[in-house]
């Protein structure tokens, strides 16, 4: 794929969370590359979702370091991730009911018109995040019948491709994605598949935590493996089967961890 | 005969077809506001013909007293958007009344609206302080705030109204009119009108919304909740405090229980409008058409000849039945 010259775009060095006495998080250390996909992977319960939230700034971890592009960053909230190009696609999905697909994929990244007094009272530009948002779902090629329709009145798939779709449209160094296609059938499954492709392809770093070991060998490049909050393996996906994976997975065996 | 088809049922096609899409859509919900506001309109029309309901001068005091409920109506609306509720509006607006009215006659119309707004605004925001850092619902914080606030305005001048002799200030917010249009009404289009931008077309409209439907998934998009929450807690609380302008305005006086009965009536009046009572979805024409619907039942009861002990009786069923009514259509969609 990219090689192993390409950048690293993102490190987690000896995170650490618990919530009360659970240690959900054990020294967990791993990095994501420009261009490359990783994919996190480990049971119910091993940590992989805290350790998402711990990069997306949802969680405050208890201990270890994040570095973005090399510089240590302190991620103390959702909107401090989403300035630094960290986009994340939740298991419950971010999506808001009342509001149509537009307003979904621009919230709290609205455009304003009407110079500066527009934008502090935030006025907001209807017209150009509209045409703005036919051209992202149509790069991903994404098709929603009406972006004018609420989110409530779209099947579950639609909404998955919108969150999906915001992360691709903003994350332009690191998109996170916990368990995209979950809820998907096979085709919109594989067309979450082609997205992450070309995220990847235009050099997105992409973290993946999913349960599906065909997924895993499609589309990632490296694989880490979490149980019971720790890591227990690191392995390039291309040097191993899905059994290995499957056995890593349950603990029956433990991989390179170099 | 063979034309016929296309009319066969009560309603011609076309309307079938818009019906059936806004069924799918958001359901009738949105519309059943207006149904009631000619429903409600017909039936006093009829029944209350004799007793003066249609005549002008009547017609024009159920747009006087819808004022403040409306001005009310809208800045609640951006609570219950929000998943929020403030209980306290009516004693705000009555404190609101006696704060203008001592401040009219110091300093000017100017200050009497300003002071009047900026009290509004500040409990809001204590409120909104408590809910969101205290952790505390805010229909407790805001129903020990009723407590306070109607408290502090017994006190501020001894149960006695204080009379407002500004002209200007009567004229603007009560009284006065624009060519034939009342200043109340006036003011009850441009709290629409504004509330209705707000909610549309500003960044903050649509995070309160957000907010209100989802709070976690509006945090993990970078929104900050707990302002979004404060802001509007301060909105209904400074629009609540406009209205007791209004009243001031229209009765030439600040008192210690102007408003303070409207709480149950500006909740009913948002909720038949079609926000949702718990949050994440919002209508401020719904607000300003239920405040009408609220007048007239309130002018209608009293035409009626109803002693206060029934108007009160016959009004709280009402408000039940149309809540219930209007919740229920809420569970479909």
């Amino acid at each position: 794929m990219t090689g192993p010259a390409s950048p690293v775009a993102l490190e987690v060095e000896g995170l650490c969370k618990s919530f009360r006495a659970v240690q959900a998080l054990d020294h967990v250390s791993l990095s994501l590359h420009y261009g490359r996909v990783t994919a996190l992977l480990g049971d119910n319960g091993a940590g992989k979702s805290t350790l998402v939230k711990c990069i997306s700034g949802v969680y405050a971890p208890d201990g270890g370091e994040v570095r973005v592009d090399g510089a240590v960053r302190v991620i103390g909230s959702p909107e401090m991730a989403r300035s630094l190009g960290i986009e994340t696609v939740h298991q419950t999905l971010a999506v808001i009911d009342p509001l149509d697909v537009v307003e979904n994929l621009f919230l709290n990244r609205e455009h304003t018109r009407g110079g500066r007094l527009g934008a502090w009272l935030g006025v907001l530009d209807k017209k150009r995040m509209r045409s703005e948002s036919g051209e992202i779902l149509g790069r991903l090629d994404i098709r929603i019948p009406s972006l004018r329709r609420p989110m409530s009145a779209l099947s579950g798939g639609q909404r998955q491709a919108v969150a999906i779709g915001r992360a691709a449209a903003w994350g332009q160094q690191i998109v996170l994605l916990d368990e995209p296609a979950a809820a998907l059938g096979v085709e919109q499954a594989a067309r979450v598949l082609d997205l992450i492709r070309s995220l990847r392809d235009s050099g997105v770093a992409v973290l993946l935590i999913t349960h599906n070991m065909d997924r895993v060998t499609e589309v990632c490049d490296r694989a880490v493996v979490l149980r019971q909050g720790r890591k227990t393996a690191e392995v390039d996906v291309a040097d191993v089967s899905k059994d290995d994976l499957v056995a890593y997975i349950t603990g029956a065996r433990t991989g390179d961890l170099s | 005969m063979t034309g016929d088809t296309a009319a066969a049922g009560p309603l011609p096609a076309a309307a079938r077809q818009w019906l059936a899409r806004r069924r799918r859509d958001a359901g009738l919900r949105p519309y059943v506001v207006y149904m009631a506001a000619v429903l409600i309109f017909g039936l006093f029309a009829v029944i209350l013909r004799d007793d003066g309901f249609l005549t002008a001068t009547n017609l024009l005091n159920i747009g006087r007293q819808a004022a403040p409920i409306a001005v009310m109506a809208v800045g609640m609306t951006f609570a219950l958007a929000s998943a929020e509720i403030d209980l306290s509006i009516g004693s705000v607006a009555a404190l609101s009344s006696l704060v203008a009215a001592e401040a009219v006659g110091d300093y000017g119309f100017v200050a009497g609206a300003a002071a009047a707004l900026a009290v509004g605004a500040g409990i809001g925001l204590i409120n909104g302080a408590i809910t969101v850092k205290v952790r505390i619902p805010s229909f407790l914080v805001t129903l020990g705030m009723l407590g306070i606030v109607s408290g502090i305005a017994r006190n501020m001048n001894n149960l006695q109204s204080l009379p407002i002799r500004n002209d200007t200030f009567l004229a603007v917010f009560g009284a006065g009119s624009v060519g034939p249009i009342s200043s109340l009404l006036i003011w009850t289009v441009v709290a629409g009108l504004v509330g209705h931008l707000v909610l549309h077309h500003l960044r903050w409209g649509r995070h309160v919304l957000s907010v209100g439907a989802d709070r976690g998934a509006a945090a993990a998009l970078g929104i900050n909740t707990d302002r979004i929450r404060i802001t509007a807690l301060m909105t209904s609380a400074a629009a609540a405090s406009f209205a007791g302008v209004l009243l001031a305005g229209r009765l030439a006086i600040g008192r210690h229980d102007l408003g303070e009965n409207l709480l149950l009536t500006v909740i009913a009046a948002v909720v038949i409008g079609g926000t949702n009572l718990f949050g994440g979805r919002a209508s401020v024409v719904g607000a300003i058409v239920g405040s009408v619907v609220m007048a007239m039942l309130n002018n209608g009861l009293i035409l009626m000849g109803l002693r206060v002990a029934d108007q009160l009786i016959a009004r709280g069923v009402i408000i039940i039945l149309a809540v219930a009514l209007s919740m229920r259509e809420q569970k479909e969609t």
